[in-house]
């Protein structure tokens, strides 16, 4: 019973330290890899990296552009993966089936190996490059997501519809004011549940966005870490600076949410 | 009889069922709205999964290069000579059989680990949430962040190596030839497995409490039991686990990249995708990072199958 409880104890800690550790590192002067640097001293703490890091990469305009990034995926996922998600549970329409198996299908496709033919398409032929709509485009709906409103709108009774139906009400009326009004809750979930690809996505906006002021903090972020960082004055300090903006909005949502969070990722994970 | 009788049930009029939850209630009845609302959904498959997927394969049979939009350019077919320039590159297969380092670390000591942790945490009274979120954090965080951490701490005058003294490695974790491939393995263990202990603890639910029992009965040990009915108990889990880390271990590119600046030392570290990105973009040759791709799914499916066979046995 005892080592169970170590056991656990001992995972949280390897879990957690890197953390801490970035938090600590984000605030001190000096960069101390040394035992003692792991605790705080008073007289080495600074919210300098933090104006560094900011002075080098623009936090602002970064965050921004993870935040319209994030969103457009948010907006597609939510409009055309509520769509789907209804029309796959509850309506029957020549083809899906066919829908269905290609929407799992998808799934177990690991998204990087498409990524020359992508890059060829949005950039080269369609000159996308640079652009919100390039970045969003191949995370448009995320899959998954679908999945997941589908399996939520399966789970409503089907007398609802049933007595909507005979009332005379069109099928959009339905989903719009039955259905979604009803799995409110999922659609958060399927909310925070998308939020954390596009955020924390690193390959394709690093390949499509060459132009500073239109890459995401995950991006900047990592130019900064590759190339900047060698000359400046303390670079691990304003990387872990850097690593701690990027790392907050997720893990602060994800704290608040984490009931929804947890229990999303087992449905969606042991679907297969 | 029979003859005659079977149009005869396949016209009868629908008699509804009671509606089972869960199931379009209308019968045979169709509503044409439900392609309509799919439409998007279906676009957006085609266009970035359905199309590209059959691009990939045109560009890696055609002596493929990058021009000007709107250019016309003659790009002939090459059969199989892409194909070829892979096979016969030293850094693309030295790049495969890091793969190879990598899954032969990560795909044990993920299922290992997760496994353990979850089976410990099924049984815990105290401080489950606690235990839950610290898990599941470095899962929800953006690889660029953490990676950051993880370079100070494996640093060659880092954390560990001071905690380590003389017997810190040299040359250290992310500099060495021996060590850079098994260190990146070791960071997304780390990474991922938050996700994977949830989903043996949501497969843990599973297992009959009688098994347990009956286990005790027979005079069965705490390991005992742990081995012959918590392991058997999830392997559909264990299954997905191992399958879901070897993907992971196809798509890596972010943690050589940054870990390791690029691959190194001398690839020591490079994976598939990181050449297809050096030879495909970076060098301009698309067509050879096509066929890369083309044969990193080919190696995906092969492995995924042999380790269904090996793991999968279930009913």
């Amino acid at each position: 019973m005892r080592l169970r409880f170590v056991t656990l104890l001992l995972g949280a800690f390897v879990f957690l330290f890197p953390f801490y550790y970035m938090l600590i590192g984000s605030l001190q002067t000096e960069p101390d890899p040394s035992i003692g640097g792991a605790f705080p001293r008073p007289d080495n703490l600074t919210g300098r990296n933090y104006a560094e890091i900011d002075a080098a990469i623009n936090l602002g305009r970064t965050l921004i552009n993870s935040g319209v990034f994030t969103g457009g995926v948010l907006l597609g996922t939510l409009v055309g993966g509520v769509l789907a998600g209804y029309a796959l549970a509850r309506l029957r329409f020549r083809g899906r089936g066919a829908v269905f198996n290609l929407m799992l299908l998808v799934q177990v496709v690991p998204f990087q190996l498409l990524t020359i033919p992508l890059y060829v398409l949005i950039v080269r032929n369609y000159g996308l490059a640079d652009s919100y709509l390039g970045m969003i485009l191949p995370f448009a709906i995320n899959s998954t997501a679908v999945f997941v409103f589908r399996q939520y709108f399966l789970q409503l009774p089907a007398e609802l519809f049933d007595a909507a139906r005979v009332d005379g009400a069109s099928e959009l009326r339905i989903l719009w004011s039955v259905a979604i009004p009803l799995v409110k809750p999922a659609l958060l979930t399927g909310v925070l549940l998308t939020f954390i690809g596009p955020w924390n996505e690193f390959l394709w906006p690093f390949l499509i966005t060459k132009q500073q002021d239109l890459q995401p903090l995950a991006v900047a972020l990592s130019n900064y870490l590759t190339t900047v960082s060698a000359r400046a004055a303390n670079p691990f300090g304003a990387v872990l600076a850097g690593a701690c903006v990027l790392a907050a909005p997720a893990v602060g949502l994800f704290i608040i949410f984490q009931r929804q969070f947890i229990s999303q990722s087992i449905e969606s994970g042991v679907k297969g | 009889m029979t003859v005659t009788d079977r149009p005869a049930i396949r016209d009868a009029p629908d008699h509804r069922v009671p509606a089972r939850r869960g199931r379009p209630s209308r019968g045979n009845g169709r509503q044409p709205i439900g392609a309509l609302l799919v439409t998007p959904y279906v676009v957006f498959l085609l266009g970035v999964f359905g199309y590209p997927l059959c691009y990939a394969v045109y560009i890696s049979f055609h002596d493929y290069f990058f021009a000007a939009p709107g250019a016309v350019v003659d790009r002939p077919f090459v059969g199989l000579q892409n194909y070829r320039t892979v096979l016969a590159d030293p850094a693309v297969r030295r790049s495969f059989a890091n793969v190879g380092i990598f899954l032969v670390i990560n795909v044990p000591l993920t299922a290992v680990l997760s496994l353990t942790l979850a089976a410990a945490l099924n049984k815990a009274v105290r401080w489950r949430t606690f235990f839950r979120v610290s898990y599941y954090v470095p899962y929800v965080t953006a690889s660029v962040a953490v990676v950051g951490v993880w370079l100070f701490l494996f640093n060659s005058d880092g954390l560990v190596n001071s905690i380590l003294g003389s017997l810190a490695p040299d040359p250290s974790w992310l500099v060495s030839s021996a060590l850079a491939m098994p260190t990146v393995a070791v960071y997304v263990t780390w990474k991922q497995l938050g996700f994977f202990i949830l989903l043996y603890l949501a497969a843990l639910q599973n297992v009959s409490k009688d098994l347990y029992e009956a286990a005790v009965m027979d005079g069965a040990g705490r390991l005992a039991s742990f081995w012959n009915v918590t392991v058997p108990g999830v392997r559909p889990a264990t299954t997905l686990v191992i399958l879901l880390a070897t993907v992971t271990g196809a798509n890596l590119f972010t943690e050589p990249y940054l870990l390791t600046g690029g691959g190194g030392p001398d690839g020591a570290s490079a994976s598939p995708v990181l050449i297809m990105y050096q030879r495909g973009i970076e060098q301009g040759s698309p067509d050879v990072g096509a066929a890369i791709g083309i044969l990193l799914v080919i190696g995906v499916l092969l492995l995924a199958l042999a380790e269904r066979r090996l793991v999968g046995r279930d009913d």
